[in-house]
C-alpha cells in the first residue's frame, strides 16, 4: 500500500514538494484531550499524519470523529495535549490559528457556501482577502478548479440554484482555491441524495490520487478501501484501532470494530 | 347508463353557482356594491349634518391668518402667518424629531443589539436589562418621565446649571452658543465636499487596487484623515472666522444662542431610547439568523474576524434586519405624534389640535394630517422595498 502512494506523491504536486520535506509529518497530535463541560469527548488522542497520507476516520455517531478533525483547524479548542499542523502548534494565539487555517482546507457536511455570493465570488473571496491574490489571477484559479470539479458553466450562478452534489463540489473547489496542504472532509456525502454521492466521491478520489494530504470522516467504506492509506476506528472519544484498509476490513482486531463493521457492511 | 352513451365530449352539467369563477365574480360584485353604498351614506350623512349646523366645508381656511403662537419652529413664524404655514411648521417639526430620532435610535439600537451577543457577561446583561425594561414600559409614560420627571425639574432660569462651552440647562431647555460663520467659511464647506468626493474616489481606487494587485489599503483611517485634514487646511488658508453668539442671561430668559426646548428634548429622548430597544432585538435576531456554519466556513478559509463580519455575516444579516427595521422607522415617525401630549408643536399638535380647534374644520384638518403620515410611510417603505429587492438571495 505504501509503494503506490509514494509514486503518486512524487508525480503530482511538485510545487508542494519544496514547501515541506516528506519526512516532516503534516499533522501531529500528541496526548490530546477535549471536554464539552463535564463530557469527555476526546480521550488521549495520539495521531501522526504524514505528508501526502490519506486517512479515513470511521466510527459510530457521537464517537468524536468530527470533533477530532475540527480540532485540527481549531474550529474546536482542545484542553490538553498538543496539535501541531505543518510545524505550527495550535494555541490560543490568533496569528498561529490564522496561519494554520490558511493551509488547511475544510469541507462540511452541509456545504456552507456563502448564499449571497456567486459561485465565482465564493471561490475568489478567500484568495483575494486572505492571500492577497489579484482578482484576475484568483478568478483564473477559480475557473481552473471549477473545471476540475466539472461545473465551470455554473460560475455565475448562486449556490441556491445548484443541486446538493454540485454545491458540495463547489465547496471542495472553494477550499482548493486557497492551495491548502491538507484537506479535511467532515462527512461530505452524508447530506446528499444517493445519486449525487458518486460525483462528490469522484472528485475526492482524483484529489487523493494527486497526493493531497487528506483526513476524511465518512461512512463510505468503498471510498476508504479505494484510496485510504490508513483507516482509523473511533469509539467513545478514543482511537480504538487503526490499520491499512485491507487488514482493517478483512481482519479487524477489536470486538467493537467487528460489531461496527458487521452493522455497516451488508 | 345514458351518461356513458353521451360520450366524453360533453362535461357533466354543474349548477352555475358551483363554478368557482362565477362565484368569485358574484362575491366581488356584492362586496363592491356594499362598499360604494357605505361610502355614499357616509358622505351624504356628513354633508347633511354639516348643513344642519350651518357649517361650510372646503380648504379656503388654509389661507387665513392663524393668529396663534408656536413655541418652536424652524420656519419663520408669527401670529400673522396662515394656517397653511402652520401646517408646514407642523410637518417640519415632525420631520426634524423623526429624522434625528431615527439616526440616534439606529446607532443606539445597533450598539445594544451587538452588545447583547457579547461574550462579556456584564455587557450582555446590561444590554438585556436595557431592552427588557425600555421595551416593556409604554412610550407615553416614558415621554412623561423625560418631560415632567427629568427636564421640568431642572432649576429655574436664574439658577441654570452651567455646562461646558458656554452652554446652560434649565427648565426651559438647553441653551448653547450659535456659530456664526463669516462669508469666507463657504470655502470650508467646499473643502469638505471635495474631501467627501475624494474619499469616494479613494474607496473605488482601493477596491480596484486590491483586485489588481492583491494589496490592501487602510481605507478607513485614510478616509478619516482626508475628511478632517482637508477642511481644516482650507479653514487655515482662507482665514475664515467663526464667531459664536453665546446665550447670555437677560432679564427674564437667556438671550442669543440656540435654545432646544424641553418638549423637543423629551420627545427625542423618549422616541430614540424606546425605538432603540426594538431595533436592538431586530439586530440581534438578524445576526443570530445567519447559520453558524457560515462563520465556520469563513474561519476555515482563514478569513480574519473583521473580514468575516464584513464580507460574510453582515450582508446576510442585513437581509433579515431590514424589513423589521423599516417598520421600526415608520413606528418612530408615527409615534412622534405623541409629542402632542407634552406640548411639542409637531403636526398633530399644531394642525389637528390648535388649528382644528380654531377653525372647526375637523374633517379637513384630520384628513390632511392623515395624508401626510400616509405619504411619509409609503415613501419610507418604497425605499426600503427597493433596497430589499436588491439584497434578496437568488434561489431559483
Amino acid at each position: 500500500m505504501s509503494e503506490p502512494s509514494q509514486t503518486t506523491a512524487a508525480s503530482g504536486q511538485a510545487t508542494r514538494q519544496d514547501k515541506a520535506t516528506s519526512t516532516k509529518p503534516a499533522i501531529e497530535i500528541i496526548g490530546m484531550h477535549k471536554w464539552y463541560g463535564d463530557f469527555h469527548v476526546l480521550r488521549d488522542i495520539n495521531l501522526t499524519v504524514g505528508d501526502g497520507e490519506r486517512i479515513v476516520i470511521a466510527g459510530p455517531s457521537g464517537s468524536g470523529k468530527s470533533t477530532l478533525i475540527r480540532c485540527v483547524n481549531r474550529l474546536e479548542e482542545h484542553q490538553e495535549g498538543q496539535i501541531i499542523v505543518n510545524g505550527v502548534e495550535l494555541t490560543a494565539d490568533l496569528k498561529r490559528i490564522d496561519e494554520v487555517r490558511r493551509e488547511v482546507g475544510m469541507v462540511f457536511q452541509h456545504f456552507n457556501l456563502f448564499p449571497h455570493l456567486t459561485i465565482l465570488q465564493n471561490l475568489t473571496l478567500a484568495p483575494i482577502w486572505v492571500r492577497g491574490t489579484p482578482k484576475a489571477a484568483a478568478e483564473a484559479t477559480a475557473m481552473h478548479y471549477l473545471e476540475r470539479v466539472k461545473i465551470p458553466e455554473q460560475a455565475n450562478k448562486f449556490p441556491g440554484q445548484l443541486s446538493g452534489g454540485q454545491q458540495q463540489r463547489v465547496a471542495i473547489a472553494r477550499s482548493l482555491c486557497m492551495q491548502p496542504r491538507i484537506m479535511l472532509f467532515d462527512e461530505p456525502t452524508s447530506a446528499l441524495d444517493p445519486e449525487m454521492v458518486k460525483e462528490v466521491l469522484d472528485v475526492m478520489i482524483s484529489l487523493a490520487e494527486e497526493g493531497m494530504t487528506m483526513i476524511c470522516v465518512t461512512h463510505e467504506m468503498g471510498f476508504a478501501r479505494q484510496v485510504a492509506d490508513r483507516v482509523i476506528f473511533m469509539d467513545q472519544g478514543q482511537i480504538i484501532e487503526q490499520n491499512e484498509p485491507e487488514q482493517f476490513f478483512s481482519n479487524p482486531q477489536h470486538e467493537r470494530t467487528k460489531l461496527f463493521l458487521s452493522q455497516i457492511l451488508h | 347508463m345514458t351518461a356513458l352513451d353521451a360520450g366524453p365530449t360533453e362535461a357533466p352539467r354543474t349548477f352555475f353557482f358551483n363554478d368557482p369563477v362565477i362565484r368569485g365574480i358574484v362575491y366581488q360584485i356584492v362586496v363592491g356594491l356594499i362598499l360604494v353604498s357605505f361610502i355614499a351614506w357616509i358622505i351624504g350623512n356628513t354633508a347633511a349634518n354639516l348643513a344642519a349646523q350651518n357649517k361650510t366645508t372646503g380648504f379656503d381656511f388654509l389661507w387665513k391668518t392663524a393668529g396663534f403662537d408656536i413655541s418652536f419652529s424652524l420656519l419663520p413664524w408669527s401670529r400673522a402667518s396662515t394656517y397653511w404655514q402652520a401646517f408646514l411648521v407642523g410637518i417640519t417639526n415632525t420631520l426634524l424629531v423623526a429624522f434625528i430620532g431615527i439616526v440616534v435610535a439606529t446607532i443606539l439600537g445597533f450598539t445594544i443589539g451587538i452588545a447583547r451577543l457579547s461574550s462579556n457577561f456584564i455587557i450582555s446583561s446590561l444590554a438585556t436589562v436595557y431592552v427588557e425594561t425600555i421595551r416593556n414600559i409604554p412610550l407615553l409614560l416614558q415621554l412623561f418621565f423625560w418631560y415632567f420627571a427629568v427636564l421640568k425639574t431642572m432649576p429655574a432660569v436664574r439658577d441654570s446649571y452651567e455646562l461646558p462651552l458656554d452652554s446652560f440647562i434649565n427648565q426651559r431647555g438647553i441653551f448653547f452658543p450659535q456659530p456664526l460663520p463669516d462669508a469666507q467659511f463657504g470655502f470650508v464647506w467646499i473643502g469638505l465636499a471635495v474631501a467627501i468626493v475624494g474619499v469616494l474616489v479613494l474607496r473605488r481606487w482601493a477596491r480596484k487596487r486590491l483586485e489588481a494587485t492583491g494589496q490592501r489599503f487602510p481605507v478607513f483611517l485614510t478616509s478619516l484623515a482626508v475628511l478632517l485634514v482637508l477642511p481644516a487646511l482650507v479653514w487655515l488658508i482662507s482665514g475664515a472666522q467663526v464667531a459664536f453668539d453665546p446665550p447670555v442671561l437677560g432679564r427674564f430668559n437667556f438671550e442669543g444662542g440656540v435654545q432646544l426646548p424641553p418638549e423637543f428634548l423629551a420627545l427625542l429622548f423618549g422616541l430614540s431610547i424606546y425605538t432603540a430597544s426594538f431595533i436592538a432585538e431586530t439586530v440581534r435576531g438578524g445576526i443570530q439568523a445567519v447559520n453558524h456554519g457560515q462563520t465556520e466556513a469563513a474561519q476555515s478559509l482563514g478569513l480574519k474576524e473583521g473580514d468575516r463580519l464584513r464580507l460574510v455575516i453582515v450582508p446576510q444579516a442585513m437581509r433579515v434586519i431590514v424589513p423589521p427595521l423599516t417598520s421600526q422607522y415608520l413606528n418612530l415617525t408615527k409615534n412622534s405624534s405623541l409629542g402632542a401630549a407634552i406640548g411639542y408643536p409637531e403636526l398633530v399638535n399644531v394642525f389637528s389640535g390648535t388649528a382644528l380647534n380654531q377653525t372647526g374644520r375637523a374633517i379637513e384638518c384630520i384628513a390632511l394630517t392623515m395624508l401626510v403620515y400616509l405619504i411619509l410611510s409609503l415613501l419610507t417603505s418604497a425605499i426600503m422595498n427597493w433596497y430589499n429587492a436588491r439584497v434578496t438571495l437568488v434561489e431559483r
